[in-house]
């Protein structure tokens, strides 16, 4: 079992969530994140104050796949996420240890399917 | 000569439609994604203090100075001759001022209703240029032709109560074809996709109380029209809001917040023109309406033409106001307002019906060119639409440098 973290833009999650449910991939969480790549951040002024280098949103997903699902669920992240641009983003894989279902108390595989 | 009453009542007739700007601040901003809230709010406000001076500096002459048929000219500029006696053209118990600074409320609206077609994704310079060009060349004619001494609608015949023509049709077809020459806005979904409906539900409140002052206030007197277009305001809001909800459960299965709040600005908008001249019970009836072809205009026809009006400013503006100007003809009654008409079902023939067409249909046709004309001038030199990597991150931050919302503290 793997745990995928993605860290996307956030105009892209569309066209993520649209590639993962291509290849059956439907239990997703997502959550709204503040990130600073190699990309320079943006500038802010608040009442002439300038403020440089702050964070831009980003979007974090994370989806945890059956070893036979690995391959899928990363190719398509990055058919949907990469418009080649700085800023698209990092995925990152995880070993899993154990996942489980609350509602039936399942574990491993079957609980995460 | 001047009356204390009548001048009270249409000074704060003005503060109330002032006051609509901000509501339609927050209505807009409450309808986009949150990285585009504040320049919504900046548009709806920088329009405020643009328009204000553009206004009392030439805006208020070119609109109602009394020179031809088609324009005001400049003999009023900088509000020369303009002072505390009353015009009697446009009214005898108020000062010619207060007249002034009412209509200059309208004159700020107006082009701040468009924001709704292409919010999003105009750069911030080339709004300003687009809303001091549009205001003077298609407001300022336009009031002329139907409000302004003289006008050679207004000598037609053609009635327009409080700006169903010179406000919601002119905003209304600016914003469909403003819409239709930027584009969609990129990588979208859904659409709208409103970030804030409780944003959206306090703008809609402010602008229902503000367009009290819009349409009462247009009586320019504390008299029974003012409370008669009072009466007629609330009624067509309430009816709207009810048959928009209506129509909803029916056909989605579920009324929405978002669906009640759209049906009362398009039956605000819908019963502006004829708000003097119709009855209450006919204002029930033109509310009614107003929503049902308001949401043939946003749930079917927009669909269905796949142009990106972002927050439906023709749909709900230009459809309400070219419809309660068509209706004027209809449920007009001289027994309500004696400077008015009878409409067709009113004792009437088709007579009025048809100059009311007449005045819509070459107002449609001017702003439709004026607006093109205007847009693809300051594209050729300007450009209007921002750069696709500053629409994704936002037109807060990239137009402002500022962001409404902080995820973290």
């Amino acid at each position: 079992m793997k745990l995928v973290i993605a860290i996307i833009q956030p105009h892209r999650l569309e066209q993520v969530k649209k590639e993962l449910y291509n290849v059956e991939v439907n239990l997703i969480t997502v959550s709204e994140v503040l990130g600073h790549g190699r990309q320079k951040g943006i500038t802010e002024v608040y009442r002439g104050v300038k403020e440089t280098g702050n964070l831009l949103r980003k979007i974090r997903l994370e989806i945890a796949v059956n070893d036979n699902f690995l391959d899928c669920t990363v190719k398509a992240i990055v058919k949907g996420a990469k418009t080649g641009a700085t800023g698209d983003g990092k995925i990152f894989v995880l070993d899993l240890q154990e996942c489980i279902r609350i509602r039936t108390e399942e574990t491993g595989s079957l609980a995460i399917g | 000569m001047i009356n204390s009453a009548d001048t009270v009542f249409v000074l704060l007739c003005a503060a109330l439609v002032m006051l609509m700007t901000p509501g339609l601040a927050l209505f807009y901003g409450g309808m986009v994604r949150r990285k585009n809230v504040l320049s919504v709010l900046m548009q709806c406000f920088f329009a405020l203090c643009l328009l204000s001076v553009q206004w009392m500096l030439f805006g208020y002459s070119l609109s109602f100075a009394p020179s031809n048929g088609f324009w005001g000219g400049f003999a009023w500029a900088g509000l020369n001759g303009v002072g505390m006696e009353p015009y009697a053209a446009y009214s005898s118990t108020i000062p010619h001022q207060a007249f002034m600074i009412f209509q200059a409320m309208f004159a700020v609206i107006t082009p701040a209703l468009i924001v709704g077609a292409f919010a999003e994704r105009m750069k911030f310079s080339s709004f300003i240029v687009f809303t001091l060009l549009w205001a003077t060349f298609v407001y300022a004619p336009v009031c002329h032709w139907v409000w302004g001494s003289g006008g050679w609608l207004k000598q037609l015949g053609v009635l327009d109560f409080a700006g169903g023509i010179v406000v919601h049709t002119t905003a209304g077809i600016a914003a469909l074809i403003t819409a239709v020459i930027i584009g969609k806005r990129k990588e979208l979904e859904h659409t709208p996709s409103p970030h804030n409906l409780p944003f959206v539900a306090i703008g809609t409140g402010l602008l229902w109380f503000g367009w009290f002052g819009f349409n009462a206030g247009s009586a320019l007197a504390a008299n029974g029209v003012a409370v008669n277009a009072f009466i007629t305001t609330n009624m067509a809001a309430a009816a709207a809001g009810l048959s928009w909800a209506i129509l909803e459960w029916i056909r989605n299965g579920k009324p929405t917040v978002f669906g009640i709040m759209t049906g009362m600005i398009a039956g605000l908008a819908t019963v502006t023109p004829g708000a003097g001249f119709v009855s209450p019970m006919s204002a029930l009836a033109i509310g009614l309406l107003a929503s049902i072809v308001c949401f043939i205009g946003v749930a079917l026809i927009k669909p269905r033409f796949n142009y990106d009006d972002t927050l439906d400013a023709f749909g709900v503006h230009g459809i309400g106001g070219i419809l309660g100007t068509i209706m004027v003809g209809l449920f007009a009654s001289k027994s309500i307002n004696s400077a008015g008409a009878d409409g067709l079902f009113f004792g009437g023939d088709v007579h009025q019906l048809l100059i009311q067409l007449l005045g819509v249909g070459v107002v449609v046709l001017y702003t439709a060119s004026a607006t093109w004309i205007i847009y693809k001038f300051i594209d050729i030199f300007w450009g209007v639409r921002v750069k696709e990597n500053e629409e994704f991150i936002g037109l807060d931050l990239t137009q402002h440098r500022e962001r409404a919302y902080t995820i973290i503290e």
